[in-house]
C-alpha cells in the first residue's frame, strides 16, 4: 500500500471516529435537554451528519477530496428527488388527479372536482415529453416542448412589454427640478442634505440622464463618436456604479450564507453560542 | 410532422396567451394553458430525475472514474424519492403535506439537502474574498468608479458606515455613508439597472414574437430527422 | 474573560492584515487559503463573542413596514415563500418577521411558494414561527400554508384571476371552499397587500410582472442581497419596499422591537448577523485596499 493511500485510510479511519464520538456526544446532550432516547439518538445523528457534510462542502476550500465530491454527488441525487416529489404531491396529484379520476382522488385522499376530459392534454404532452430519454422516440419531446415555449412566450411576450418597457420609460421621466419654488429660494435654502432640495434634484436628473446613456450604451447600430460618444461615455460610468453596487450586495450576501453555516455549527453541533 | 407540428403548437399557445390579455373570452382558455403548462412542468421534474439516473448507472455500469460517487447519487435520490412518494414516517398519513414535520421527507430537507445547498453557496464568500484581493484593480478611471461605489456599499451597508460619519451635520447629511449609499441605490443604480431592464424586455419581447412566429426554431434541435 | 478574547482576536485579525500588507507589498505570493482563513476568522469571531449593532430602518424598509403596521386589523397578507436553502440565511430572518408583525397585527396570513423547497420552508415557518409563538391563531381561520405548485409564472397567470383553479386544497388536502380564511377571496386582487420573499427566479421580479402591475395589487419584496440592485427599478411605482439582504431583515427587526414590547424577546437572526457581516465587509475591503496598494508598487518597480 503506497504511502498516500495509508494516510487516505488514516484520515478516513479519523472521521468516522470522530463522527461517532459527536454522535454519541450530541445524544446525552439531547438527552440531557430532556428529548426521548429514540428522538435523541435519531435528531443527534442528523446534527451530526448535516455538520459533516457542511464540513465535507468547507473541505474544497483546501483542495478537492472525496469527502467533497461524496457531498457533491448527495446533493444533486437528494435535490432532484425533492423536486420530483413537491412537484407529483402540489402538482400532480393537487392538480391534475382530482380533475381526472374520483377513485384516485380517493386514494390520495382529495377532494375530486368535477371531470375535465381536456386535462388529458397535459397528460399527453407531459407523456411526450418522458419520451426525450428513449433514443428512438425522442422527436416526440418536440410537441411538449413547442407548448412550454409557446406558454412562456405568450406569457412573457405582454407582460415584459408592459412593465419591463413601458412603465420603466414612463418612470424615467420624472421631474427635473424638485419643490421647485424659484432661484432665490433654491440658493438660499441650498443644503447638502440627503432629503434636501439638491439632492433629490440631482438625484432625478442622474436617473434621466443615466437610462439614456446606458440605452445609448447598449446601442450598437450607430458608431460611438461624437455627441453619442460622449454620452454612451456616461453610460459606461452609470453601469460601473451599478456593477460596484452589485459588487457590495453580492459580498453583503455571500457573507450571510456563510455565518448562517458558521452560525449552524457554532450553535446547533458545537454548542458554543445561543 | 416532426417540425410543422411543434411550430403550429408554439404559434397556437403563444397568440391564445397573448388575445387572452385583451380579450376576455379568451382568458378561460389562457388559464387553462397556463395550468397545463403548470402540470407539463411536474413531467419536466420527472424527466431531470429519469436523465440523473441514466446518466449515473450508465457511468456505475461502464465502471467510469469515479462511479462509486455516483453510487452515492443514485442512494440519495432513492432514499429522498422513496420518502417523498410514500410518505414515510409523515405523522398526518397520505392526506397530509409532503414536507409535514417530523416526516422523513422534511427530516432530510433540514439535516442534508438545507446544510448542503446553503454550504455549497456559502463557499463563495470565501471566492469573493480571494477575487477582492487579486482581482479588484483600479486601473482605469471606469474600474475605480465601480470600485468607489462598491467601497461606499460595503460599507454604508453596515453599522460602521454611520458610526464613523455620523458627526457630519444635517445640511450635509448626504455625505454620511449611509445616505450615499441609500443614493447611489436609488439613483445611478436604479439609472444603471432601468437601462439594462430595458434593454433585456426589448430583447424577451422580440424573441418572444420570432418563437410565436416560428421564426426561431432553435429550440426544436439542429438535426434534420 | 469573553473581552481578552475578543481583543486577541481583533488584534490577530489586524496583525494578519498587518503581515498580508507587507508581504504584498514587497511582491510576494500570498497563499489564496490565506485569504480563506482571513474571512473564516472574521465571520467567526463576532459569532462567538456576539458583537451586535443597533439598526435604524431606511425609507425602503420603513416603507414595508409602514405598510403592515397601518393596514386595519383583518386585512389579508400573502407571503410567498420563494427562496431555496442558497438564500435562506439571509431572506428566512425576512419572513419570520413579517409572519410576526402580521400575526401581531391581527391580519390574516396566507403562505405559499414558488419555489418547491418553499412547501418546506413555509412548514418550518408554521410550525417553528406560528404554532410556538402564536398558539391562538388557528389554522384556516387566522393564516393558512397552500404550498408550492409548478410552474413559476404561469400559477401567477391563473391566481390573478381564479385562486381555487389553481389551489383547490391547502397543504393538508383541506378544500379551500371549507376554510374560513379563504371566504370572500377569489383572486390575488382580493389581497391587500403581497410580499414575496426570495430573490432568485421565479420571484419578486416575476410577482411584479405578472401579479403586481397587471392586478395594481400593493407588493412589497424582501430579497437575496445579490439580487436586490436588480430590483430597484421597481421601486417606489410598482414595489412598495424592498427589504435587502441581511441588513433589510435587521432593519426590520429592529423596528418591530422598537415598536412593540412584545418583541423585545423575539429571536432577532438577522440583527445578529450584522456584527460578522460588518468584520468581513472590513476585512474585503482591507483586501481591496492591500491589493491595490501592491499593484501599485509593482506597477512602479517595472517602471
Amino acid at each position: 500500500m503506497d504511502k498516500s493511500k495509508r494516510l487516505s485510510l488514516i484520515i478516513f479511519g479519523g472521521v468516522i471516529v470522530l463522527f461517532i464520538i459527536s454522535w454519541i456526544i450530541k445524544i446525552s446532550l439531547l438527552q440531557e435537554a430532556g428529548m426521548d432516547s429514540l428522538l435523541s439518538i435519531r435528531d443527534a445523528f442528523f446534527i451530526t451528519f448535516a455538520a459533516f457534510l457542511t464540513l465535507a462542502i468547507f473541505s474544497f476550500l483546501y483542495k478537492d477530496n472525496p469527502y467533497y465530491k461524496f457531498a457533491e454527488h448527495l446533493f444533486v441525487g437528494i435535490s432532484a428527488a425533492y423536486w420530483m416529489c413537491v412537484g407529483f404531491w402540489s402538482t400532480f396529484v393537487g392538480n391534475f388527479i382530482p380533475k381526472v379520476s374520483t377513485t384516485l382522488s380517493d386514494f390520495f385522499e382529495v377532494p375530486p372536482k368535477e371531470f375535465e376530459i381536456h386535462y388529458f392534454v397535459p397528460l399527453i404532452l407531459g407523456m411526450m415529453l418522458l419520451m426525450r430519454l428513449s433514443p428512438k422516440g425522442g422527436w416526440l419531446s418536440r410537441w411538449s416542448l413547442a407548448f412550454i415555449v409557446g406558454t412562456t412566450a405568450g406569457l412573457n411576450l405582454i407582460r415584459y412589454l408592459r412593465t419591463d418597457f413601458i412603465t420603466q420609460v414612463s418612470n424615467t421621466f420624472i421631474p427635473l427640478l424638485v419643490d421647485w419654488k424659484g432661484i432665490g429660494p433654491f440658493f438660499s435654502d441650498f443644503s447638502l442634505s440627503a432629503s434636501g432640495q439638491f439632492v433629490m434634484t440631482l438625484g432625478n436628473w442622474v436617473i434621466f440622464i443615466g437610462v439614456f446613456s446606458g440605452l445609448i450604451y447598449f446601442f450598437f447600430s450607430k458608431e460611438h463618436k461624437g455627441f453619442f460618444g460622449h454620452a454612451s461615455r456616461v453610460g459606461i460610468w452609470i453601469l460601473m456604479i451599478t456593477f460596484g453596487a452589485s459588487f457590495g450586495y453580492t459580498v453583503m450576501g455571500r457573507v450571510s450564507l456563510l455565518v448562517g453555516r458558521l452560525t449552524f455549527l457554532f450553535n446547533d453541533w458545537l454548542g458554543l453560542i445561543s | 410532422m416532426k417540425k410543422q407540428v411543434p411550430v403550429v403548437i408554439t404559434f397556437i399557445v403563444g397568440t391564445v396567451l397573448i388575445l387572452s390579455v385583451f380579450f376576455p373570452p379568451a382568458e378561460r382558455l389562457g388559464e387553462d394553458f397556463s395550468i397545463f403548462f403548470d402540470i407539463i412542468a411536474v413531467f419536466a421534474f420527472f424527466l431531470g430525475g429519469g436523465n440523473l439516473i441514466r446518466i449515473h448507472t450508465s457511468k456505475i455500469y461502464n465502471k467510469r472514474q469515479d462511479w462509486g460517487f455516483s453510487v452515492v447519487t443514485i442512494c440519495g435520490f432513492g432514499l429522498m424519492l422513496m420518502a417523498g412518494l410514500f410518505k414515510l414516517w409523515n405523522p398526518g398519513g397520505i392526506a397530509a403535506d409532503v414536507a409535514a414535520t417530523g416526516s422523513l421527507f422534511q427530516l432530510m430537507y433540514d439535516w442534508i439537502f438545507n446544510p448542503l445547498g446553503a454550504s455549497m453557496y456559502a463557499l463563495l464568500a470565501f471566492y469573493v474574498a480571494s477575487a477582492s484581493y487579486r482581482a479588484f484593480r483600479a486601473k482605469n478611471i471606469d474600474a475605480t468608479i465601480l470600485l468607489i461605489a462598491a467601497f461606499v456599499i460595503l460599507l454604508g451597508r453596515t453599522p460602521l458606515g454611520m458610526y464613523a460619519t455620523s458627526w457630519i451635520p444635517e445640511s450635509f447629511s448626504i455625505m454620511q455613508i449611509p445616505n450615499l449609499a441609500i443614493w447611489i441605490m436609488v439613483s445611478p443604480n436604479l439609472a444603471g439597472q432601468r437601462a439594462i431592464m430595458i434593454g433585456i424586455a426589448l430583447g424577451v419581447v422580440s424573441m418572444s414574437l420570432r418563437l410565436i412566429l416560428g421564426v426561431e426554431r432553435t429550440y426544436l434541435g439542429v438535426d434534420n430527422d | 474573560m469573553t473581552n481578552i478574547g475578543l481583543i486577541l482576536s481583533i488584534a490577530a485579525i489586524i496583525g494578519g492584515l498587518l503581515w498580508l500588507t507587507i508581504r504584498s507589498l514587497s511582491g510576494r505570493e500570498v497563499e489564496r487559503r490565506i485569504i480563506f482563513l482571513f474571512i473564516g476568522i472574521a465571520v467567526s469571531v463576532p459569532l462567538l463573542f456576539d458583537i451586535t449593532f443597533s439598526e435604524k430602518a431606511t425609507p425602503i424598509v420603513k416603507g414595508v413596514y409602514d405598510k403592515v403596521d397601518n393596514l386595519p386589523s383583518g386585512s389579508v397578507i400573502l407571503i410567498s415563500f420563494d427562496y431555496g436553502p442558497s438564500m435562506a440565511p439571509e431572506v428566512e430572518p425576512m419572513s419570520n418577521a413579517f409572519i410576526r408583525h402580521s400575526l401581531a397585527k391581527d391580519h390574516k396570513v396566507i403562505i405559499m411558494g414558488l419555489w418547491a423547497t418553499g412547501q418546506s420552508l413555509g412548514a418550518s415557518a408554521v410550525e417553528n414561527v406560528i404554532k410556538k409563538e402564536f398558539p391562538n391563531k388557528i389554522d384556516g381561520v387566522d393564516y393558512i400554508n397552500i404550498g408550492y405548485k409548478a410552474g413559476n409564472q404561469g400559477v401567477l397567470n391563473v391566481i390573478i384571476t381564479d385562486f381555487r383553479k389553481m389551489y383547490a386544497t391547502d397543504v393538508n388536502g383541506v378544500d379551500l371552499d371549507s376554510v374560513q380564511i379563504f371566504q370572500g377571496i377569489r383572486s390575488l386582487k382580493d389581497m391587500d397587500l403581497m410580499i414575496s420573499v426570495g430573490g432568485g427566479f421565479p420571484g419578486i421580479k416575476e410577482w411584479v410582472l405578472f401579479a403586481a402591475d397587471p392586478g395594481n395589487i400593493p407588493l412589497a419584496g424582501a430579497s437575496a442581497a445579490v439580487s436586490t440592485p436588480l430590483l430597484y427599478p421597481y421601486y417606489p411605482m410598482q414595489l412598495i419596499g424592498l427589504l435587502g439582504g441581511i441588513k433589510g431583515a435587521a432593519e426590520y427587526e429592529s423596528e418591530m422591537k422598537k415598536n412593540y414590547p412584545q418583541f423585545a424577546d423575539m429571536p432577532t437572526p438577522g440583527i445578529e448577523m450584522m456584527g460578522p457581516q460588518t468584520l468581513a465587509h472590513m476585512v474585503v475591503m482591507a483586501f481591496i485596499v492591500i491589493g491595490n496598494l501592491s499593484f501599485f508598487f509593482a506597477k512602479r518597480r517595472k517602471e
